[in-house]
């Protein structure tokens, strides 16, 4: 909403400097983003608070200015002279302005014209070059005649995109005035917030800057008289569903002339963001920007005809589906049954409340004007504006509720300013059909609801004092006000909706700023914290220790991007009825799917990468609303393991083994356990080199080397990729909430080296499982230290070598304890593994 | 055998030869040599002791007692000659091993969290150290949860505040804010008091662009109970601010709208980059939007199952990913889901 200074200043007195004032508006709830200057001076001050823009116009250099004579240009055509007077001296003036034209060659001019008159120096916009794009004017040269300043357009003056001819100024403005001091202005350009469509007119946001300032409210006035023959029998309404249509009220003006507006009107609508068509048009463009009640002008002639030279009836009712009409705009709209339409007896005429019929708008030849203002249901209004993807200023008006009050009073300010600037004779009376009334909510609040709700202690008087200064009608009664809305908003419910209303009223206008600030006192809530979150946080600070980049990747994507990884045509994907692109049109299935992409795109920017993400796959469910939400964890490694530096060429790359580690170290460090890890076939890993984690019977992730086959789906180097996805609620539920710890051992241990000689395929697991059985509790660590295969142990066979700790906790250990501890051993691996202990 | 006189003179020279031969000695080897030649079994020495018996008897303790003298003599020159040749060879190390000092560590592989993670456990702890704990709801929601009940019916022109992803299951949506939430955890909680934040991804249907993402984390805030204030709101979230911005933080609460609370506000905090002059980050506004806030509107109370009569409350929301590029003067808000390691190991 652009609001314009000097229009505000119609209906409240102003006198704080511009800065001030789109403060006081922000800290209203009518947040300013952009102060647009119109000649008025750049404001100084330290805070850059807000955005001004625009142009100043120099006091000395820009004024009001009468040209007495217009004359042709002896070698232009385009081109003409005029004998220019700017209140110390007269000039002759060259300007190329269509619109002076007319004037050529009628001597000295019986009415002189007023121009807004730029001197040497003057700094103002170029009017030839697109955009505002500021220039000095210098004297010159133009077909043989000197120029150093000149008459000015909009344009030229930063007030609006019109360029076709110089401004014409009303006759009373002051030739040698300052044209800052004459017309000088700062458009405020305001978000409206959705429960504030009170305030999308001059009217409002006059009320709110009066009643936070305590001044009164001028509220416009009609000028013109409503003296016409009646409108009574000229026309008769008939409005089918008052919920659709719950107020229709029509004016009528006769002999009206439509012709260009006054300037400061047309100027006015320019600043607002409207275009000038004529003073009829204009008129109902004028009283809803100044009243916030969007008007429809019907040729009443054309509604006559219609009717068979009879008095019109209007109709108003909800469209046949599929039903026709041409607006304004020429296009032909077939329409839905929530759209409401104003008809007459011959058919629809208008879209109520969005756009107007082509056949019954005013035009050039209209001369007797119908005025409607109505009211319509908001929510079909919505409907319609986004079914016919068509908005307009009178449509975002009603999609958010006007007040039915406002229909009369907007019609009759419409007909007065449309007499005013046309002419003709405005009917007496109206046609008010009102069938649904609105009912204004009385609210009661007590003193101790706008303490409880806000901490401040306000008396009853001061609350209603500040109620009164919105209009709402107070009766105090002890500690209690009873607040009665006004008849211009709709946004005030009853009961405790109605008190919150209120409330937030009362502390807009007493002062976010000024309401002090409190710890809170309440009792606190059972403390219940978040133990799934506190483990999920200790997986990823354990990830991260372990060397691990955490990423967050888009939950979006589509199945061909997942099918890369996943080949699984015809999954079930949460999928979206309206996706930004197609290639983020499901919600995803895969969260390893993600984080590959996410290493492919960064495989080409570092030599090793070990990355992993914790978050949500969505798994739709059969006759189920909503999908499963599933938190995983996915880690991905790939490149080298040590990458080169000054003192060592690059290692090995990253193997299965390494991921495993990761893996092991993370159940570790999060004291799970056992933990098995035991072959399986998966359809996107290398088939001998993946694994899935077990813990009991329970699967709760896979991972290894992926496919060769589905590694060249995707850009990778050569090294292989290692992947995992795990089940994050398993793991989170794995993880004990308590661990015990051993002591440590105050008796030597025996430590020993055994090489143990199996079959290629016995797994090594297997091995340590048959000693750890033998050894029992005196066998305190087995670890492997290397594996060997050659000739000497024989073909298809390995020789595994693995240092042992015997430990007692009560006692030193003899050689001779520790001896039968190892027959033990060596019995059950050749008995059990067909093993042969190597020599040492 | 000589007589005593030439052996006490032939010791004497023994003494004088042996420490001179010791002063040439510069290594631990000639040391070893030096030791074996002069103190050992064959050195001259050993030899006199070894043939005591053969002087007279009346000469033997005298020879003796020299002859031990001067073993003990070249017993203290050795050790002290091994402790100065052990300083000389350190002195040539020290002297001798100079590195570059300027030649780049070796640094161990480091992990980090998304910038996104630390910014949350930011959030996490402050509201932590206020009594306000951590409640999760889900992504996909129902048009009831995400509007209905927090007072946004449908055709509400407030649902033009979000721009929605909706699925292909009709009344499901992405969640366009983690409001869904405060009902989850109020009718979880009531009629206890509540005190959470709710964190969680969001979704809007928005082009992607350096200032706009289809996918957000936000942070709600809720407080409900029996005496909760809109000044209580306005200590607690200026204590947040000055804890996250720091303890000279500037703030304004100023009036906005959100359906699901009233009266509701925008809190701004004074742009730390530029100090409020203006500046490209604020727009020239010198303040910085940080959160929406507001007292919890009664027919969203009653929708969680307290009564409006009784219980007020507080709500506000933020966004971690605003936050943290405000922080950190991040240009392209479509850096955090790129995750570009360029990016993420500046974190």
């Amino acid at each position: 909403m652009k609001v314009p200074l000097s229009w505000l200043k119609d209906y409240v007195d102003i006198d704080m400097p511009l800065h001030e004032i789109a403060r006081a508006l922000t800290m209203l709830g009518l947040e300013v983003d952009e102060v647009r200057l119109v000649g008025l001076p750049m404001p100084v001050q330290e805070q850059h608070e807000f955005r001004f823009t625009g142009l100043s116009w120099e006091t000395d250099k820009i004024v009001v200015a009468q040209i007495n004579e217009v004359m042709p240009h002896p070698n232009a055509d385009r081109l003409v002279l005029c004998r220019l007077y700017d209140g110390t001296q007269e000039l002759v003036i060259l300007t190329g302005a269509p619109n002076l034209y007319p004037y050529k060659g009628q001597g000295a001019l019986e009415k002189p014209l007023k121009v807004a008159y730029a001197r040497e120096g003057a700094k103002i916009y170029d009017g030839h070059q697109p955009g505002q794009v500021l220039t000095t004017l210098k004297r010159t040269k133009i077909r043989g005649f000197e120029s150093f300043s000149m008459v000015c357009s909009e344009k030229e003056l930063g007030i609006s995109d019109e360029h076709e001819g110089v401004i014409i100024l009303d006759d009373d403005a002051p030739t040698g005035m300052p044209l800052v001091d004459y017309m000088g202005d700062a458009v405020f350009d305001i978000s409206i917030l959705p429960n504030m469509i009170r305030n999308a007119c001059i009217v409002g946001v006059a009320r709110e800057l009066a009643a936070l300032t305590n001044k009164p409210l001028r509220k416009p006035k009609r000028t013109q008289p409503m003296d016409g023959p009646s409108i009574e029998g000229q026309v008769a309404i008939q409005i089918t569903d008052s919920n659709l249509n719950p107020r229709f009220v029509v004016g009528l003006l006769r002999g009206a002339v439509p012709r260009p507006s006054p300037y400061w009107v047309q100027r006015r609508l320019r600043l607002a963001g409207m275009r000038p068509i004529n003073s009829i048009v204009d008129a109902t463009n004028y009283v809803m920007l100044e009243l916030g009640e969007p008007l429809h002008a019907f040729d009443y002639d054309v509604l006559v005809k219609r009717a068979d030279g009879k008095a019109p009836t209007i109709i108003t009712r909800a469209a046949k589906q599929g039903e026709v009409l041409t607006t304004l705009d020429g296009i032909e709209r077939k329409l839905d049954d929530f759209t409401i339409l104003v008809c007459d007896t011959a058919g629809a005429l208008s879209l109520a409340g969005v756009m107007g019929g082509l056949e019954s708008e005013v035009t050039e030849q209209t001369r007797n004007v119908l005025l409607e203002g109505a009211t319509w249901n908001f929510i079909n209004t919505r409907r319609t504006v986004a079914a016919q993807k068509l908005s307009s200023e009178a449509a975002y008006r009603f999609a958010r509720g006007i007040h039915p009050a406002l229909a009369l009073e907007g019609v009759e300010l419409g007909l007065d300013r449309m007499a005013a600037w046309s002419g003709g004779q405005i009917a007496a009376g109206f046609v008010d059909a009102y069938p649904k009334p609105a009912v204004d909510p009385v609210v009661t609040l007590s003193e101790a609801d706008v303490q409880r709700h806000l901490g401040i202690a306000l008396s009853a008087k001061q609350i209603a004092a500040l109620l009164r200064r919105l209009e709402f009608e107070c009766t105090v009664n002890g500690s209690v006000v009873l607040a009665k809305t006004p008849p211009h908003r709709l946004d005030i419910g009853s009961d405790v909706v109605g008190q919150a209303d209120l409330i937030e009223e009362i502390a807009r206008h007493y002062g976010y700023d000024v309401i002090p600030e409190t710890r809170l006192s309440d009792s606190l809530p059972p403390q219940r914290g978040n133990p799934l979150l506190d483990r999920e946080e200790q997986l990823r600070d354990t990830l991260v220790n372990l060397g691990l980049q955490e990423i967050v990747t888009y939950r979006l994507t589509a199945p061909e991007r997942e099918a890369r990884l996943l080949e699984v045509a015809n999954a079930p994907y949460v999928e979206l009825a309206n996706p930004i692109a197609p290639e983020r049109r499901v919600l995803r299935r895969s969260l390893l799917a993600s984080v590959l992409e996410v290493a492919e795109r960064n495989s080409r920017l570092s030599d090793r990468l070990a990355l992993f993400e914790i978050g949500p796959v969505f798994l739709p469910v059969a006759e189920k609303a909503l999908p499963v939400e599933q938190a995983r964890l996915a880690i991905v490694l790939s490149g080298e393991r040590n990458p080169a530096a000054w003192d060592r060429s690059a290692g090995e790359p990253y193997d299965f083994y390494d991921l495993k580690g990761i893996l092991e170290a993370l159940f570790d460090a999060l004291h799970i356990n056992p933990v098995e890890y035991l072959p399986i076939e998966h359809s996107y890993y290398h088939p001998g080199k993946c694994a899935r984690i077990c813990a009991g019977e329970t699967t709760f992730g896979v991972f290894g080397e992926l496919h060769p086959l589905v590694k060249e789906r995707y850009e990778f180097g050569s090294a292989p990729v290692l992947a995992a996805e795990l089940d994050l609620s398993s793991i989170l539920d794995l993880m004990p909430e308590r661990y015990e710890t051993r002591a440590v051992p105050v008796f030597p241990p025996v430590l020993e080296d055994i090489a143990v000689v199996v079959d290629e395929n016995v797994p090594a697991e297997r091995v340590r499982a048959v000693i750890q059985q033998a050894g029992g509790k005196l066998l305190t660590e087995i670890r492997l230290f290397d594996i060997f295969r050659g000739s000497q142990i024989g073909a298809g066979k390995k020789s595994m070598a693995y240092s042992l700790t015997y430990q007692a906790p009560d006692r030193t250990m003899t050689d001779q304890e520790a001896a039968q501890v190892r027959q033990r051993i060596i019995r059950r691996l050749e008995q059990e593994l067909g093993a042969k202990i190597r020599s040492q | 055998m000589p007589e005593g006189q030439t052996i006490i003179e032939q010791l004497e020279q023994i003494q004088q030869s042996a420490l001179r031969a010791l002063e040439m000695v510069q290594d631990e080897a000639a040391l070893q040599e030096w030791r074996v030649a002069h103190l050992g079994r064959h050195s001259s020495v050993m030899q006199i002791f070894s043939h005591l018996s053969e002087v007279p008897k009346e000469e033997r303790p005298r020879i003796g007692q020299r002859a031990n003298q001067v073993k003990q003599a070249l017993e203290a020159a050795l050790e002290a000659r091994a402790k100065q040749l052990k300083r000389l060879a350190l002195e040539r190390s020290l002297t001798s091993e100079r590195l570059d000092v300027t030649l780049p560590g070796r640094q161990p592989v480091r992990g980090r969290l998304h910038p996104t993670t630390q910014t949350l456990r930011k959030i996490y702890s402050i509201f932590a150290d206020m009594g306000f704990q951590i409640y999760r709801s889900r992504d996909v929601e129902t048009d009831e949860y995400n509007f209905e009940l927090l007072n946004i019916p449908a055709y509400h022109p407030a649902r033009d505040m979000w721009d929605t992803f909706h699925t292909t299951r009709p009344g499901v949506i992405l969640r366009t804010h983690t409001s869904p939430g405060q009902i989850h955890a109020m009718r979880e909680f009531a009629p206890e008091p509540v005190r959470v934040i709710l964190p969680g991804m969001c979704y809007r249907y928005e082009q992607i662009s350096a200032r706009s993402e289809i996918q957000f984390n936000q942070v709600e805030v809720l407080a409900v109970g029996r005496k909760i204030t809109f000044s209580d709101m306005k200590g607690t979230l200026n204590d947040f601010a000055r804890r996250m911005f720091g303890a000279q933080a500037r703030t304004r609460l100023r009036p906005s709208y959100f359906p699901f609370t009233e009266p509701s506000a925008e809190m701004d905090v004074e742009c730390f980059v530029c100090g409020g002059k203006g500046c490209q980050i604020c727009k020239g506004s010198g303040w910085l939007e940080i959160m929406g806030c507001g007292m919890v509107h009664p027919i969203v109370l009653q929708n969680g199952g307290y009564d409006p009569r009784q219980y007020s409350g507080f709500a506000a929301g933020m966004g971690p990913e605003r936050i943290t590029l405000l922080l950190h003067r991040i240009e392209d808000i479509r850096y955090f889901w790129a995750n570009d390691v360029r990016f993420l190991t500046q974190f």
